[in-house]
């Protein structure tokens, strides 16, 4: 009897799953959809774009061709990869040092150093956005990639995470080189920052890919067509291109290739990040 | 998650018992560690913050230097009398009741599935999750030719069924929903991350536990899981709501705020105010009135957490 019963609880989830496995392949086929289109529009003569068919005869890469040639975009890439690399180096440095001095330190105030920090996750960047533009105007940064890139820098969540990873690592580690004497910046640089790889993976994508993806502010302070970022440059072409489809996907998947091929390459850090960074509330 | 859990116990025994090689006088060595980061943080989110509610407070103009003339109140009594800052406003709430549900909703069934599916967990993650770390420049020309009169491939599809289709980002009635789905699409995956880390937490035990018992996969998920995710779920849904209200490239990308202002959010109101009419010191207060609504969610929030702790 008890067999019988739990042999068919048995066969009914294997069934679930095999549907559940259905519905879940339904949906990733359809989030796809969007990005095969794109390709499949992009690999198309502009002429045979109107066609609304899946399949054509002339496949060719050349729209990709005239993106490169007649757009900014190689150059939008460099301002881009330069932003998101300088923000990202900013954040990690800054944002571990301050960490450090939370995790490791014994001063004053420094529970309210730490909440000073934690209040500024409350604050969007985009409600700064008009006294931010008025402060880079009137110190001459206007049009120039500090203007994008330092009021990045400073991010919170930053300091968090890195504080959040500096509290689990146990204090014996430092203990004996404290008592031969070690400087903190010692302690920090050969000790503490080579342990913590997972907290500067972590802190270093997030802060490249939301510095890259950024869009109003770049906007903003770069109005200068030879230092537009990726997101500014498409933005700004993208009316330009009238009824090429293929050259207007051409360029939007140009446009996506940098990221996703750093999410190919970071998969596991970007996601174990989130899930990191995500449950620790 | 082990390491969030010791990290309070030991800066616990910390700040009891002071380590005895050096009791005090870190001050100077912690304030060189902050000092990047707080210099940095001053200057230009600390700093701006009060510019900015200063400003609210005066005339200030992009194109005269200074602050102007004092204004008291003013602009912020008339940004509440103005018709276009509640309507702008009011597309950004009704863009953040049309994103959230299904975003949080279809990000957890998704998540749910995915927990069940013991292979290629990484074709689901690289589908849901790539459209997240493309650019919204990006995103919006893609969309932008999907949603294509007469030519996108959406109106096609829905034509080769037998419906007629709106003119999607044309249609005053139609452009928000519009871009709600091209949201749901480009986010999606960001919140069935979360959901998935948080259905790793659940230990398994409690599922292999109850199937001996006899429970169903529908009992199991009512009863087991969905509690157990209680604290996951608040955080992707504040996470969610304050991401919706702060909504604005796809709008400035793809409608420009149009047709007709149907899809002006409150931050491009802010940006036209400031940035268009030059009227910083008004684009500052609505700034702030912004900044208010972004605080009541996170206080909320905050609120609903501080329970949730309670009751374990």
């Amino acid at each position: 009897m008890t067999t019988m019963t739990t042999m068919s609880i048995d066969t009914r989830m294997k069934l679930f799953n095999r549907i559940c496995a259905g519905v879940l392949i339904a949906f990733a086929l359809l989030w796809l959809v969007p990005l095969a289109w794109a390709f499949d529009t992009a690999i198309k003569p502009n002429e045979e774009t109107t066609k609304t068919t899946w399949w054509t005869d002339n496949p060719t890469f050349s729209a990709f061709g005239r993106i490169i040639n007649e757009t900014d975009i190689i150059r939008w890439f460099g301002s881009s990869l330069f932003i998101a690399t300088l923000t990202a180096f900013g954040a990690v440095l800054t944002g571990s040092l301050a960490a450090f001095a939370l995790s490791r330190m014994r001063f004053r105030y420094r529970n309210v150093v730490f909440w000073v920090v934690l209040a500024g996750i409350m604050v969007p960047s985009q409600v700064l956005i008009v006294p931010q533009f008025r402060e880079m105007d009137s110190i001459g940064l206007l049009n120039t990639f500090w203007a994008v890139s330092l009021p990045q820098i400073p991010t919170a969540i930053a300091v968090f995470i890195f504080k959040q990873f500096f509290d689990g690592l146990p204090k014996e580690l430092e203990e004996v080189a404290r008592l031969d004497g070690a400087s903190f910046l010692r302690i920090y640089a050969r000790i503490i920052m080579p342990l913590a790889r997972p907290a500067v993976a972590a802190v270093a994508i997030f802060t490249f890919v939301s510095s890259w993806n950024d869009l109003l502010w770049p906007l903003l302070v770069l109005s200068n067509p030879d230092n537009m970022t990726m997101p500014v440059g498409l933005a700004t072409v993208q009316g330009t291109f009238g009824i090429r489809y293929a050259d207007t996907m051409a360029s939007a998947l140009l446009g996506a290739v940098p990221l996703v091929a750093v999410f190919l390459l970071f998969q596991r850090n970007i996601v174990e990040g989130i899930a990191g960074s995500g449950l620790k509330g | 998650m082990t390491t969030s859990q010791t990290a309070l116990p030991t800066r616990q025994a910390m700040d009891d018992d002071p380590p005895p090689p050096r009791p005090r006088g870190q001050g100077l060595p912690a304030a060189g560690f902050l000092t990047p980061f707080l210099l940095l943080y001053v200057l230009f989110i600390a700093g701006p913050a009060l510019y900015g509610l200063v400003m609210s407070f005066f005339d200030t103009s992009m194109v005269k230097p200074g602050l102007s003339g004092f204004a008291g109140f003013g602009n912020y009594t008339e940004a509440l009398q103005s018709a276009d800052f509640w309507s702008s406003l009011w597309h950004t709430i009704w863009f953040t009741i049309l994103t959230t549900p299904p975003l949080i909703v279809l990000a957890l069934v998704l998540a749910l599935l995915a927990d069940r599916v013991k292979h290629g967990r990484w074709f689901f993650r690289l589908a849901f999750f790539v459209p997240y770390v493309l650019p919204s420049a990006v995103v919006a020309l893609i969309w932008m030719w999907l949603y294509t009169p007469g030519l996108g491939l959406i109106e096609t599809a829905l034509t080769k069924i037998g419906l007629t289709s709106p003119n999607w980002l044309g249609d005053p009635s139609w452009a928000m929903p519009s871009l709600a789905v091209t949201t749901l699409w480009w986010t999606l995956g960001f919140n069935f991350v979360l959901f998935l880390a948080g259905l790793q937490e659940v230990p398994r035990e409690l599922y292999e536990a109850s199937s001996m018992d006899g429970a169903g996969p529908w009992q199991q998920i009512r009863s087991i899981t969905l509690p157990m995710l209680g604290r996951t779920l608040t955080l992707v849904a504040v996470l969610q709501v304050i991401a919706s209200l702060k909504v604005f490239d796809q709008m400035y990308i793809m409608t420009s705020g149009g047709p007709n202002f149907a899809t002006r959010s409150v931050l491009q109101y802010v940006y036209d105010s400031g940035f268009t009419n030059f009227r910083i010191g008004y684009a500052s207060a609505v700034s702030m009135l912004f900044f208010l609504v972004v605080l009541a969610v996170s206080a909320v929030w905050f609120a609903i957490v501080r329970r949730q702790e309670k009751e374990v």
